[in-house]
């Protein structure tokens, strides 16, 4: 790449890459070795994993507890809502079967797919991509 | 009651198909690591079918539907509870304790806080709940015998703990995968079948009804009872909370190739189970209409066994009926399988290996000697402890697990601040005031007022306080934070394919060095090849 200009008179055009390619090839061995050697770096990249991770399934839980933790709140609050019907059957039991676990395999999904992604781009700044 | 012929055939049936499942898997158990966690060779669907196997226990196939028919909407949280359960497990545990590569949870407490004490503390809470769990399992057995055939009580304990042990004993892990994946499919089934019948039965209005249960404001409306606001946020927070620390459980995890197909099969057993979970709603309900008599009798646990011949006479009823007692069976079967390997695990890791000598030979003696053990106490203690409902032991074991490994887990994988005191702590703390409530219910002692109230139901104030303590103490002990825990959350956080260095895994190196072999294994495979 950093072809050396030729001797000769008048010096030849020499074509100019950029060193981005081989800076990036040394980076991969660097950030995984910052790792590895227990670096202030390296920590702050692992760290950047766990936090993404960590603010996902809080972000998780806390879509559980405003809906389906919430319901008891909900029903000691308005206890109407015990005597309302949907298609003849009551609200509670609606809620509390079909919507909960439709929930419950929503959030499972959703939080897979995001986690997966955050592993994703955490292997990609490894690999300098 | 019908004939009881066609029943006992089939709950002989499943034990002999069980055995011969495992028998099957016999063949290809080969190594320890094969006997002990079927060499992670499982994929997510066998797997994802195994978990919910081991899972739906004798509290999912016949307490939740006489719960239902007894108290109504508010034990509606059992089933829900359950499966988020594993959605919180999904959320924080799965792919981090996969990672660990650790195989029970004395091995995780060992690997993330490095104190042997808190490892052999964790070990007697391993014992604990498995115990704990065990009870309610084979006492369904025996109610289940009784129900069908009019049996005393232990024919069918001990006809349960029987079985089980010919199942571990000479298989292990692998087999047991196996069976578990089986009986998710036939518990499926035993409830689905009659079900299907009902709604022929109900759709040409056949069926023998008595509605005007079903229309009591007290079992339609929710919150109901005395303190029930209190009682339903503690059972959430038991439910929610407490499946990740159940021992059966944790231990399936070893048997996913990587954190991420963990994540994937977590989250088919979030579907298995939501599936599952309709079938015994639609049972306490139909049993309300049904069969309400129960209730008086003291014996709304036996619905499921009893629908069947209260709608259809003759064989039709008797055959519904040996399904259901066949699923009911492989229910107790597959979740005391799984908490025996586990206890037994623990038992012949922690206690017994120093005595049955070294290397593979002496490994698998130490583990069949605690097998026996395990399930002669838990036969004991189900002898002892006959009082205790079915559901009612199984809800203590959640709160128990809540209150000790779940602030445990999710500390020690979230959180660098973690100290090995903090977690003794902690678990001294969660784990006896969870246990005295325990105690204080398979005595049969009552307190009056909030105090009564909290002992039946510890988890919402046990919890939080275990989480305190443990938060508090490691503040306190700030400087004996574990030596390695940088190298310890990169293991557990970076997925398996990039190339770094995790640490190696050595349980007890000194005590155990056939574990530590298995150790080096699991790094091996930590450290994988898919690299670009």
């Amino acid at each position: 790449m950093n072809e050396r200009p030729a001797r000769e008179q008048p010096p030849r055009r020499v074509r100019v890459t950029s060193p981005r390619k081989g800076a990036t090839r040394t980076r991969v061995t660097s950030v995984a070795s910052e790792i590895d050697a227990q670096t202030r770096l390296g920590e702050v990249y692992v760290t950047s994993l766990i936090r993404s991770q960590l603010r996902l399934a809080v972000g998780v839980l806390l879509a559980l507890a405003l809906t389906l933790g919430a319901l008891p709140l909900l029903f000691h609050l308005v206890p109407a809502i015990g005597r309302f019907e949907v298609l003849g059957v009551p609200a509670p039991w609606l809620l509390l079967t079909v919507v909960a676990s439709t929930e419950i395999i929503a959030l499972g999904w959703i939080y897979v797919r995001q986690a997966e992604r955050n592993e994703e781009n955490f292997s990609d700044l490894l690999e300098g991509r | 009651m019908n004939t009881p012929a066609a029943s006992i055939v089939a709950v002989v049936l499943v034990s002999i198909a069980t055995l011969a499942v495992g028998a099957f898997g016999l063949r290809v158990s080969r190594t320890v690591s094969d006997f002990y966690v079927a060499s992670r060779g499982v994929g997510p669907i066998l797997n994802a079918s195994a978990i919910s196997g081991e899972y739906l226990s004798a509290a999912s196939f016949l307490g939740a539907a006489g719960l239902i028919l007894a108290r109504g909407v508010d034990m509606l949280w059992l089933p829900v509870g359950w499966t988020a359960g594993y959605l919180v497990l999904l959320v924080f545990v799965a792919a981090p304790l996969r990672r660990s590569g650790a195989y029970t949870l004395p091995d995780f407490a060992q690997l993330r806080l490095e104190s042997m004490h808190v490892r052999r503390l964790s070990s007697v809470l391993v014992v604990a709940i498995g115990l704990l769990y065990l009870i309610p399992q084979f006492q369904g057995a025996g109610l289940t015998l009784r129900t069908l055939t009019g049996a005393p009580l232990w024919v069918g304990e001990v006809a349960v703990a029987v079985v089980v042990c010919l199942n571990v004993l000479p298989g292990g892990m692998r087999s047991v995968t196996l069976i578990q994946a089986f009986h998710y499919w036939l518990k499926l089934v035993a409830l689905l079948t009659p079900m299907f019948f009902f709604a022929g039965t109900w759709a040409t209005s056949r069926m023998p009804s008595g509605v005007g249960a079903v229309e009591m404001a007290d079992w339609v409306e929710p919150l109901r009872g005395d303190h029930a606001l209190y009682l339903t946020y503690s059972l959430v927070l038991a439910t929610f909370f407490g499946t990740m620390g159940l021992p059966h459980v944790v231990v399936r995890f070893y048997t996913n190739r990587d954190g991420r197909a963990a994540r994937r099969t977590t989250l088919v057993v979030l579907v298995l189970l939501a599936g599952f979970y309709v079938l015994p709603v639609l049972y306490g309900v139909l049993g309300r209409m049904l069969a309400f008599d129960l209730v008086a009798q003291g014996r709304a646990d036996t619905v499921v066994l009893v629908l069947p011949s209260r709608v259809f006479d003759g064989a039709l009823g008797q055959g519904l009926t040996a399904l259901v007692a066949a699923g009911a069976f492989a229910a107790f079967l597959s979740t005391s399988t799984g908490l025996v390997v586990s206890v037994a695990g623990v038992l012949s890791q922690d206690l017994l290996r120093r005595g049955t000598g070294p290397g593979l030979r002496g490994g698998i003696r130490a583990f069949r000697l605690a097998t026996v053990l395990a399930v002669s106490v838990a036969v004991v203690l189900t002898f002892v402890s006959a009082g205790v409902p079915v559901a009612r032991a199984v809800e203590l074991a959640f709160a128990v697990a809540a209150s000790t490994f779940c602030p445990m887990l999710l500390l020690g994988i979230w959180w660098r601040g973690l100290t090995a005191r903090g977690v003794i702590a902690g678990l001294v703390v969660g784990g006896g005031l969870s246990m005295s409530a325990v105690l204080s219910t398979t005595f049969g002692v009552d307190w009056e007022g909030w105090f009564g109230v909290v002992m039946r139901q510890p988890a919402a104030v046990t919890v939080p306080m275990a989480f305190a303590t443990m938060i508090t103490v490691s503040l306190i002990t700030r400087s004996t934070v574990p030596e390695h825990v940088n190298l310890t959350m990169v293991r557990l956080h970076a997925p398996e394919h990039i190339a770094l260095d995790r640490g190696s895994f050595h349980p007890e190196p000194s005590r155990n060095p056939q574990r530590s072999v298995q150790g080096a294994t699991a790094r091996r495979d930590n450290v994988t090849v898919r690299r670009g």
